[in-house]
């Protein structure tokens, strides 16, 4: 019955992501834009019932299989999203968004949905807090990174002079520019808040702060790769290899997501 | 009784015709008295521009009402007949319903698209209404055809893009910085298209503006019509730094602005775009430039090969357009059609309730003593039965007149049947008599240059 809510909501973004690419196509459709906005708003409300639903039943914050991270990453890529759109007022966002959302998640689809048995020494409000932190970081460096994708195509048909349909499309350069390092800037405050959590609840359950897990590692180069970022954004950096860097960068959070928490040892597997 | 526009434009006369046709704004409403007073013209508007005349009128009818309006073209303008004929074009009817349509829409400029002719029309929409010289025929039509524009600007593309060089630098500023507020330009050398493209950037929102030329006098003279800072030619490099958007266009015979000049600022900008146009002919920016990050060079023939994409792009979406307005004419003629039947349904009413009312009166009269509740009784049975017999005709009728062209046939018959002509009067609907629109009329669109 819970599953039901989740597949509404895969639906909804599908049905979102085609409206959005429709209006990309048809762009003097602006009410496509709108009604896609509204479907991924409510797509967003069915999938937030469904994590509600599936945290009482498994009677803790249900982050803790491969699945419950990518449906709570997807999630949170969402939100993000929706903030920055009614923030910003930029449909072509949700062109290129919303698939990533959907590729993300797509391994939802094989992988098992159960609800597993957690470890009790785990189950602590840590688990939360640790966990939301870190996803809505993760979850700001996807904005980021599909901004900065988005921004090198513009940079792309401007050098070019490719002055047709993805031109028009896409928002100016600066803005993308700004938005970008906007999404980092609170992604990356998150995230170092994530990771200070985490080794507060480590110490409390284990009692050491760091103990050099592969995720932690990951995790840390992670950080101070977005550190690198922010602080070179400071000292003048801008544009296209910002754009690259901030695509380098959550590269490593996707390696950090999907290949280090499935291999590796520790706490962090799935 | 119908629409009719008769009038000229770019297409059909050359601006020596335009120009003795042209009536001043302030001449307009006594222009539109004196139209009025020519018979069998119950509304009119005129638009009047330097790319077209027209007056647009409803009148009793069409044949005869064409012939009284350039009688009045004539008279007024003190131009013979026969030497208007030539230029004139005529629209009665659903031509003319179809080409307000295109006018509002811009698909009858001269630029496909230019929003200018809205505001233009609008404009004489409100002097007319304040002559009070348009009725329910041209409110309807002025305030469709405001909604046909709109649509066509909502639904196609028929405005979108630049169609000249200026505008296409605008439009190409705009996607590089987003807002051009606080950008400065760099105007280096003079010349028309440079300074045309200048005017356009300050009137899209950039405030400082700076004039580097050979002569200092020349650089001066257009840094104060500008508004902004004039600075000798050998300054130029250092104050790049400082420029987001450079105009160039010095005459010069090899490059002016180098690649290592510039390599040398973009740090010192920390890496913000810069916007280059060259519109020199030879080239005066190095096109090596455009490989630097950051750095965004287009020269004349990149905006001329734009503004060629966006006037074809334009003219493809002209059809679709098209398209529209067809949809929208049909549901013109469906209301005016609409409105020819509502004479003959009040007429048939009246005429039906004024015999029920008569032969209810000669019975009641002639029987005594009816208690009040039985005169009630044979009142609401009479009136039961009119009810019942008039349903299906006017279900018929009403059909009839809003869908095909046959309305009028079937008209004419009910008209015939129920001998609705003779007896009775009909109630005048489109008289002379101004009525006043509901809505509030919709000020100038916001786009609007004051070219004409």
């Amino acid at each position: 019955m819970n599953l039901t809510f989740f597949f509404a909501a895969v639906a909804l973004y599908l049905i979102a992501t085609a409206g959005y690419c429709i209006f990309f196509i048809q762009p003097e459709r602006k009410s496509i834009a709108s009604i896609s906005l509204w479907t991924t708003f409510l797509g967003f409300v069915l999938h937030f019932i469904y994590f509600i639903l599936r945290w009482s039943e498994g009677g803790r914050i249900p982050v803790t299989s491969f699945f419950e991270a990518i449906n709570a990453l997807g999630m949170g890529i969402v939100m993000v999203f929706l903030i920055m759109e009614l923030r910003y007022r930029i449909p072509a966002l949700g062109t290129f968004m919303l698939p990533l959302v959907l590729i993300l998640m797509a391994p939802a689809a094989v992988t098992s949905r159960q609800i597993a048995g957690l470890d009790p020494i785990l189950k602590s409000a840590w688990l939360g807090i640790h966990t939301s932190l870190a996803l809505l970081g993760d979850a700001a460096f996807a904005f980021a990174f599909i901004v900065s994708l988005m921004y090198l195509l513009q940079d792309h048909q401007l050098k070019h002079k490719r002055l047709g349909a993805i031109f028009h499309r896409l928002p100016p350069l600066d803005v993308m520019d700004t938005i970008s390092y906007r999404a980092l800037s609170i992604g990356w405050p998150l995230f170092t808040l994530g990771m200070i959590t985490g080794s507060i609840w480590a110490e409390s359950a284990w009692g050491t702060y760091w103990s050099w897990q592969p995720k932690e590692t990951a995790s840390l180069l992670v950080w101070v790769l977005y550190l690198a970022v922010l602080h070179l954004r400071t000292i003048g950096w801008r544009g296209r290899k910002m754009a690259y860097l901030t695509i380098a960068g959550f590269l490593f959070v996707l390696i950090s997501f999907f290949v280090v928490s499935r291999i590796g040892v520790g706490k962090h597997t799935f | 009784m119908g629409i009719v526009v008769v009038g000229l434009s770019h297409k059909s006369a050359p601006i020596e015709v335009r120009e003795k046709l042209y009536f001043p704004e302030e001449t307009i409403p006594a222009a539109l008295g004196k139209l009025m007073s020519y018979e069998g013209i119950r509304e009119s508007l005129i638009i009047s521009t330097c790319n077209r005349v027209e007056i647009y009128a409803s009148v009793a009818d069409s044949a005869r009402g064409v012939d009284r309006i350039k009688q009045f073209i004539s008279e007024y303008h003190g131009i013979a007949r026969g030497a208007l004929e030539g230029s004139l074009y005529v629209y009665p009817d659903s031509q003319g319903v179809r080409h307000t349509f295109r006018v509002a829409s811009s698909l009858d400029s001269l630029v496909l698209g230019e929003a200018q002719i809205l505001g233009q029309l609008k404009d004489a929409y409100d002097i007319a209404l304040k002559a009070k010289t348009t009725s329910t025929i041209l409110n309807k039509l002025i305030k469709k055809s405001i909604s046909v524009a709109k649509r066509v600007r909502t639904e196609t593309r028929l405005a979108e893009g630049a169609v000249s060089i200026s505008s296409a630098a605008v439009e190409l500023a705009k996607k590089i910085f987003g807002d051009l507020t606080g950008k400065t330009v760099m105007l280096l050398g003079a010349g028309e298209m440079a300074e045309l493209a200048a005017q356009h950037l300050l009137g899209n929102g950039v405030k400082n503006i700076m004039v580097a030329n050979r002569t200092f006098e020349r650089a001066e003279e257009l840094a104060k019509e500008f508004k902004g800072d004039a600075i000798r030619f050998e300054h130029f490099p250092d104050a790049l730094v400082m420029v987001d958007i450079l105009i160039c266009a010095t005459g010069a015979p090899k490059y002016v602005v180098n690649r290592d000049m510039v390599a040398r600022i973009i740090k010192d900008r920390r890496h913000r775009p810069i916007f280059m146009i060259d519109i020199s002919n030879p080239r005066n920016i190095d096109p090596e430039i455009d490989k630097v990050d950051s750095v965004y060079l287009y020269d004349i023939d990149d905006l001329q090969s734009k503004v060629d994409v966006n006037t074809e792009g334009r003219a493809k979406e002209a059809e679709r357009a098209e398209e529209l307005v067809t949809q929208e004419v049909e549901t013109y003629l469906q209301w005016e059609r609409g409105l020819d039947a509502i004479p003959t349904i009040v007429d048939l009413r009246e005429k039906v309730e004024d015999i029920r009312k008569r032969e209810l009166d000669k019975t009641l009269g002639s029987l005594n003593g009816m208690t009040d509740d039985q005169k009630r009784a044979v009142d609401i049975m009479s009136q039961a039965i009119v009810n019942k017999l008039l349903h299906a005709p006017l279900v018929i009728l009403k059909q009839a007149a809003a869908s095909t062209e046959s309305g009028d046939a079937t008209l004419a018959i009910a008209r015939k049947l129920f001998n609705l002509d003779k007896e009775l009067k009909r109630p005048v609907h489109h008289g002379k008599a101004s009525e006043q629109p509901g809505e509030k009329v919709p000020g100038p669109v916001k786009e609007r240059k004051d070219v004409c």
